[in-house]
């Protein structure tokens, strides 16, 4: 058996969060990750991954960007450089978004924290965070605002499933279970001061807890201690990426780049066109008008194999219009779903294929799968 | 360890052999399927089919990755475990006795001596990581 080497498992050394021995105790298999050694798995991704779905999961994220403005400009000055609305975002609510270039493809795609009237919490990808806090920073030059990116001193814990609100309030936080989703609030848990967001990237109910690098570790054991009793359990970021595209979560590097842009991409509901001048939105307004040539669906394989990203995805007997064979577009992310038992996929089509039951095939090594548009999310979670 | 069963042959890249007469039995060890995770699917070769030593016979993928699957010797597929088209995860829970992929007819007797037994094998998986 033989597994491709990472490539990126060279050269630098990798950086370590302040939970790194907690990981290590705990038995983490740790990979690298966006020059960062983080946990891909503890006890077994499907494991946690059913974990998260039936009851929660604690996930390790601090190795995110995070981005600090603070002044009269601030406001207006993320306005113009993201797509979504930023100055009716009110205070104490986050927004998701993408950040574009200037031909309207995607630089990033963050979450927007409004902390005060004018203040703002921007989280990046960690891949993207020196790119971001660049761009930022160029932008912000010479603006009446404050800019620092504090991804250094600050740590970030997810705790998502049906019951983190229980293992929060056991922990000592019950006021963060009143919060609506997207909505902020701080709080003191295990002596830790956080700021907490109603947030996540599961698909399930939880939050998005920050705080001071050097405190994690006593927030994870206070949330692991409080947790025990509601099945919490340790969460790797190999379940984080089968969570995610179970509920049509966007990657960055897999979805979403620097050569898609977010019409395509199926995140025209963060697109506000109207809401003043930024960056890309003469681009966006171009790609509008003229139509879009492919869009972003979900897969499914029927045939017997698993898409994966990069995968060519091609035209079958069965396809309108097109010959069997033809290259139709590429696979972004595939896997065994865990919670559905399908084999899923998200991936880019023509926009004419894209409607749910299109016949398509996925090319793996060698061989064509058969496969079909299929509706998104592959997961929903129950209404409470 | 009895993770690594003293009756098998080992290779580098984490596959066994199981010598039966003229006839020998292939599959993934103990130490492959840690490193692989929740096994979602393999592919194997078809009755009649030659594998060679050293090159692939098959894949095998997990939740996260796919992987290559290697011969530890030369010769002629005589047998498929169909069984791991319906239940893969039986890689995971039997990898040296419900799992096992392939019986190869060996064509050279001379390549079994290539191979690890336990406690050579043992002595290779110190050596990583």
């Amino acid at each position: 058996m033989s597994q491709p080497s990472d490539p990126s498992d060279a050269a630098t050394p990798l950086k370590h969060t302040s939970l790194h021995a907690i990981h290590e105790s705990l038995g983490a298999r740790l990979v690298p990750f966006a020059g960062w050694s983080m946990p891909v798995q503890y006890e077994g991704l499907v494991k946690e991954h059913q974990a998260v779905r039936e009851r929660c999961g604690l996930f390790d994220v601090s190795h995110m960007g995070e981005l600090e403005l603070e002044g009269p400009g601030a406001v207006a000055l993320v306005d113009s450089l993201v797509t979504n609305a930023i100055s009716t975002l009110p205070v104490g609510r986050a927004a998701y978004t993408v950040c574009c270039n200037a031909q309207g493809t995607i630089l990033d795609d963050l979450i927007i924290y409004r902390r005060g009237e004018s203040k703002i919490l921007v989280v990046c990808n960690a891949s993207n965070r020196d790119k971001i806090a660049a761009h930022f920073g160029k932008h912000a030059a010479g603006k009446d605002l404050s800019y620092r990116d504090a991804s250094d001193e600050t740590a970030l814990l997810a705790i998502q499933g049906p019951r983190a609100v229980d293992v929060v309030r056991d922990a000592g936080a019950p006021s963060l279970g009143e919060l609506a989703s997207f909505a902020l609030g701080e709080a003191t848990i295990g002596g830790v001061k956080v700021l907490a967001a109603r947030t996540g990237y599961t698909g399930e109910d939880g939050f998005e807890l920050f705080c001071a690098w050097d405190d994690a570790p006593a927030l994870w054991t206070a949330l692991t201690k409080a947790g025990e009793k509601h099945g919490l359990a340790p969460a790797g970021l190999g379940c984080r990426d089968t969570l995610r595209l179970e509920a049509r979560l966007s990657l960055y590097g897999n979805e979403i780049d620097e050569t898609t842009n977010p019409l395509e991409a199926g995140l025209g509901w963060v697109v506000k066109l109207d809401h003043g001048d930024f960056v890309g939105r003469d681009a966006l307004l171009a790609i509008q008008a003229k139509g879009l040539t492919r869009k972003l669906v979900g897969i499914v394989t029927t045939g017997r194999g698993i898409a994966r990203h990069g995968y060519p995805i091609v035209a079958v007997e069965g396809t309108p219009g097109r010959t069997p064979g033809e290259r139709l577009g590429e696979v972004t992310s595939g896997s065994p779903s865990p919670t559905t038992g399908l084999n899923v996929g998200l991936g880019y089509v023509p926009t004419e294929l894209a409607k749910v039951g299109t016949p398509i095939g996925v090319e793996i090594r060698g061989k064509i799968i058969a496969a079909e548009v299929a509706k998104t999310p592959f997961y929903k979670r129950p209404k409470a | 360890m009895a993770q690594y069963p003293t009756d098998l042959r080992y290779t580098k890249d984490h596959e066994w052999a199981r010598v039966e007469g003229d006839l020998v039995r292939i599959g993934v060890t103990a130490y492959a399927v840690e490193q692989l995770g929740d096994v979602t699917l393999v592919e194997l070769p078809a009755v009649g089919d030659t594998v060679e030593a050293h090159g692939k016979f098959g894949d095998i993928e997990s939740v996260k990755t796919v992987s290559e699957l290697f011969s530890p010797i030369s010769g002629e597929v005589v047998e498929v475990n169909g069984a791991l088209e319906d239940a893969p995860e039986l890689v995971n829970e039997s990898p040296y006795d419900k799992a096992w992929m392939i019986v190869v007819r060996l064509s050279n007797a001379t390549e079994l001596q290539d191979l690890m037994d336990a406690a050579a094998y043992e002595a290779f998986l110190g050596t990583l990581d």
